[in-house]
């Protein structure tokens, strides 16, 4: 068992629909997640930066401008490329089923269509994010905050560009 | 039968087990009489249609005079699809068009800038400069047609570009007719999608009324959007008074950079949102009209009859729209789109029912557009003039939306006014809380969405869907490459110099904005030119 599951809820791309991001943002902390909400307008390397050094569970992804099928394999090829594929990717948004089955296909864990109820999705979290993180890397929670607040800090500073 | 033994007996009487409020959460009776509006004097809270204080509607005969605008909100992959798809729609029926723009588009960057990657096309049509508005409106006849354009920061831009684009098909922006949305308030609220921080968004505005006052004056200048707000999850009322607040706050800005209120308050318009609570909303729209007459006539001290009219377009809830049995959607619309005609409604556009898996396709839009022609020609719902007024249950809505949305205005201005409050995420907190406790609602079943948590179906959806091809970025980028290296550079960089000094000098933007784009300038230069004077935004993140 793992003490709190940690998921980084992300805005990737220009798209700002940004309900549904929060609204499971929300469902999931009230289920005792620890939730870190990237805001919008991420960059893919922000996004998997800060996933890497929040040590995180999951990332999940809420994308609806059409664009999925640019940032779920960029963000799985960043993932990979810093040693990080124990860390599960979901997602949600406007995804034509299609496009759900190859995203699931090259490696997407799990994809939510509109309409779901976010009970599914903290139960889909709970029952798959089993896997302990390694205890090497687990830092201590003050430690934790002050990361957060430099990934935080980061992401600002990248989304200036 | 006396009124207290009819309540007495209806408390005998065993009800159904559900939560009987509307959609955004206010309680309901189980009958309305003429004690519920007892307050209500008819010549002062009512009136006619065309007079004040306008509740039954803005002009005096209404649908009987012209039915509203069927205007599809539409565009998609390059501008020549999209050009493809205004004739299509034109071709059966469509009397108005609605532009709708990609991402990067929206957010003033080119198809080639690496954000754009992946969005190109996607969410609307891709524009990067005059030569693509002009594949746009190729053999559209701008002098006969009106054409809205949802886009925020970089409205001046494709306000300029057709303008261009008119004076290329001899018609002088005097008698152009359109809108542009330009309502930057509710982005930081609402629809996010932003370049600049509050200020220098409100002086662009500012320039821009100023300009079309004088040089393009039947252009809508602001379309004011609740939209957007209820979208992200507001409820009725919020909308409501939201947008009304913005509107009085472009308003205070105008009168600031020093115009007359009735010079630049007739082109001011209105979009909302219809969604699933039919009276509510129907209600929404009446007392929108009512306390904007009332506001600004005593507050803001218009003369002109004009600053008082109201007018507006609505969107169906795409919010309310479900993947699960999609052709639903089609009902769903239908009766979204009655209760905006109920409401007086000058414009309407009706959703597609396969949004929720991509934009729509020939035939979902097709139907969606029907659904409109059948209300206004076969239903006999436009022969009279707001048919619910002096409902017992429309007036007591009306009234108490009304009653609801001066007590935000209260709280607003406690908090220093509407820039002040989205600095504090007064908004955005408002409205993500109303989310999910809607919700929450859906997940406990206190409310109801079908096909959702209410006769739900096993099978998976089987609908057409509209592909965008990869390839639309590619044939983006490589005019976009071409436009560059045709155009004069040279020219370009110093119509480009101009418009950054007028933006430091304070001088109005529109006729640097118009320079640079005759001379082909790209959106994305433009948007980055006034980036380097203005700065850009950073939202606080709450949820």
């Amino acid at each position: 068992m793992i003490s709190k599951i940690r998921v980084l809820v992300g805005k990737p791309g220009l798209d700002g629909h940004d309900r549904g991001a929060k609204v499971v943002a929300a469902a999931l902390r009230d289920a005792g997640m620890e939730v870190i909400y990237t805001g919008l307008h991420q960059t893919c390397e922000s996004i998997v930066e800060a996933a890497v050094q929040e040590d995180v569970h999951v990332i999940g992804l809420s994308i609806l401008s059409g664009a999925h099928m640019t940032i779920f394999p960029r963000i799985l090829k960043l993932l990979r490329a810093s040693k990080a594929k124990d860390i599960m990717v979901i997602g949600g948004g406007i995804i034509p089923a299609d496009d759900m089955k190859k995203l699931q296909r090259i490696g997407v864990h799990k994809l939510f269509g509109p309409g779901t109820p976010t009970s599914e999705i903290v139960d889909w979290i709970k029952d798959n994010a089993v896997k302990p993180k390694r205890p090497t890397t687990r830092k201590k929670k003050s430690v934790r905050k002050k990361v957060k607040k430099q990934v935080r800090k980061k992401i600002k500073k990248k989304s200036k560009g | 039968m006396k009124k207290e033994e009819w309540y007495e007996k209806s408390k005998t009487c065993k009800e159904r087990n559900t939560d009987f409020s509307t959609v955004s959460g206010v309680p309901i009776k189980v009958l309305y009489t003429p004690d519920d509006i007892a307050d209500m004097e008819h010549d002062r809270d009512l009136g006619y249609p065309g007079e004040f204080p306008y509740v039954r509607g803005v002009y005096t005969n209404m649908y009987r005079g012209r039915l509203w605008t069927m205007r599809q909100f539409s565009g998609f992959g390059t501008p020549k699809d999209t050009n493809r798809r205004y004739k299509y729609l034109l071709g059966h029926g469509q009397t108005g068009l609605s532009v709708a723009f990609d991402f990067p588009t929206l957010y003033g960057r080119d198809s080639d800038d690496s954000f754009a990657h992946g969005e190109v096309g996607k969410c609307g049509v891709a524009i990067d400069s005059l030569r693509d508005m002009e594949v746009l409106f190729d053999g559209i006849p701008l002098d006969r047609i009106s054409t809205s354009m949802t886009i925020n920061p970089p409205a001046a831009m494709l306000l300029a570009m057709y303008i261009v684009v008119g004076e290329k098909q001899n018609i002088p922006a005097q008698i152009l007719t359109g809108t542009i949305q330009n309502d930057m308030l509710k982005e930081y609220q609402a629809q996010k999608t932003w370049i600049y921080p509050p200020e220098p968004s409100m002086r662009i505005i500012s320039d821009i009324l100023e300009y079309c006052s004088e040089h393009v004056p039947k252009w809508n200048t602001i379309s004011i959007s609740g939209y957007h707000i209820r979208e992200a999850g507001s409820t009725a009322l919020q909308e409501l008074a939201f947008t009304l607040k913005n509107g009085f706050t472009y308003v205070e800005h105008g009168i600031k950079a020093g115009l007359s209120v009735d010079k630049f308050a007739p082109r001011l318009s209105f979009f909302f949102n219809s969604h699933l609570d039919f009276f509510e909303e129907i209600a929404k729209y009446r007392a929108a009209r009512r306390i904007w007459a009332r506001m600004m006539r005593e507050k803001y001290r218009a003369q002109d009859p004009r600053s008082y009219l109201m007018r507006f377009h609505t969107q169906t809830a795409g919010c309310t729209l479900t993947a699960q049995q999609p052709e639903n959607n089609i009902i769903r619309t239908a009766y979204q789109a009655l209760s905006a005609v109920l409401g007086g409604t000058q414009s309407l556009h009706t959703n597609s029912m396969d949004e929720t898996y991509a934009l729509p396709t020939e035939k979902a839009a097709k139907i969606a557009l029907r659904t409109q022609q059948l209300l206004a020609y076969e239903s006999g719902v436009a022969h009279t003039i707001d048919p619910l007024g002096g409902s017992y249950y429309i007036e007591s809505l009306t009234n108490e939306l009304e009653q609801g949305a001066y007590k935000y205005f209260e709280k607003i201005d406690k908090l220093g006014g509407v820039v002040r409050a989205i600095d504090k995420g007064f908004f955005q907190k408002e409205i993500s809380r109303s989310a999910y406790s809607y919700q929450k609602a859906l997940e406990q079943k206190t409310k109801y969405h079908v096909g959702v948590n209410i006769f739900e179906e096993d099978e998976k959806a089987e609908i057409e869907i509209l592909k965008i091809s990869p390839q639309v970025e590619k044939v983006q980028r490589s005019q976009l490459k071409k436009l560059k290296r045709d155009r004069n550079g040279k020219r370009v960089r110093e119509k480009l110099l101009m418009l950054r000094k007028a933006a430091s000098d304070g001088e109005n933007l529109m006729p640097r904005i118009l320079d640079c784009v005759r001379e082909y300038a790209t959106l994305g230069e433009m948007c980055n030119t006034l980036k380097e004077e203005f700065g850009v935004y950073h939202e606080p993140i709450i949820f």
